[in-house]
């Protein structure tokens, strides 16, 4: 699925990354606990949470994680995009809770059965 | 290769800084992503437990053909019992810490999972140091 779709099904704006919406991605992850996030490598993930501190930022960029959606309408603060931007990564942000996201992407096809 | 960081302990939103640097000389050095992220990761939880748990300190990694090594020390609190620290699920976090997404007690098991080799010693009231190391094969 392209960020182009994640952004539709989710009804997201785009926060950062305008320019990289036709990466694809083959699965996703959410939580809002970095550490469950840390334990969970694949190629190419999603991942979606509702905390907006930096160090969801970081680690996406451990992960080499390329794409964020902030859920339940959260935006981060200026200092955090830029970090995101930064590492060339797509931030979006959407009004649906977490599970509801979830459920969209994946009844949507983002099965995470494609990976690698 | 021999690098030294500083982690300041009252920072929340610096941690992760080091390893961060770490990762860009790594994949300077043409190292494969997937070994890169392991050690990313593993640094990463171990750099950001500095933070939540002690009060910040020193991080030395060494970086030679076969290897890369990673040394955290801090002057923190100290683990009374390491073994149980170790178990997933096992957390002293905050209310506070939690909030910021840390605090699942994943961390200390996620650092085993994605080295080869891990160390943790640690003196009650004087600190703890974590030894990582992934072998480049
Ligand atoms: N550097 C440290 N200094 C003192 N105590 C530590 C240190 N690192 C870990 N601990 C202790 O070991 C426990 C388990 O650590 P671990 O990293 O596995 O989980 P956590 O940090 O609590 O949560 P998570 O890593 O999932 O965010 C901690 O809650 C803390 O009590
Ligand atoms: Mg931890």
């Amino acid at each position: 699925m392209t960020l182009k779709e994640v952004q539709q099904h989710l009804s997201a704006k785009v926060l950062v990354g305008e320019e990289y919406l036709d990466r694809e991605v083959f699965s996703g992850c959410g939580s809002d606990l970095m550490s469950d996030v840390l334990a969970f490598v694949k190629d190419r993930v999603i991942l979606l949470t509702g905390l907006v501190n930096p160090q969801v930022i970081r680690t996406a960029e451990m992960m080499d994680i390329h794409a964020i959606a902030f859920v339940r309408g959260k935006e981060p603060t200026e200092e955090v995009l830029k970090l995101a931007a930064l590492k060339e990564m797509v931030v979006l942000s959407t009004e649906h809770p977490l599970y509801i996201s979830c459920g969209l992407l994946y009844s949507n096809g983002l099965t995470g059965k494609k990976d690698e | 290769m021999k690098l030294r960081f500083e982690v300041d302990g009252d920072e929340f939103v610096l941690a992760g800084e080091a390893s961060s640097k770490l990762k860009k000389v790594l994949m300077q050095l043409g190292i494969s992503s997937q070994l890169i992220r392991k050690i990313a990761i593993a640094m990463y939880e171990a750099e950001i437990n500095m933070v939540i748990h002690a009060n910040g300190g020193f991080i030395d990694a060494e970086i030679t053909p076969d290897k890369v090594f990673v040394s955290l020390s801090d002057t923190g609190p100290g683990i009374p019992d390491i073994e149980l620290a170790m178990k997933e699920g096992y957390s002293t976090a905050s209310d506070k810490v939690r909030e910021l997404g840390f605090g699942a007690g994943m961390g200390l098991p996620n650092m085993k999972r994605y080295t080869d080799d891990m160390k943790v010693t640690s003196e009650v009231g004087k600190g703890t140091t974590v030894e990582l190391t992934v072998f480049i094969s």
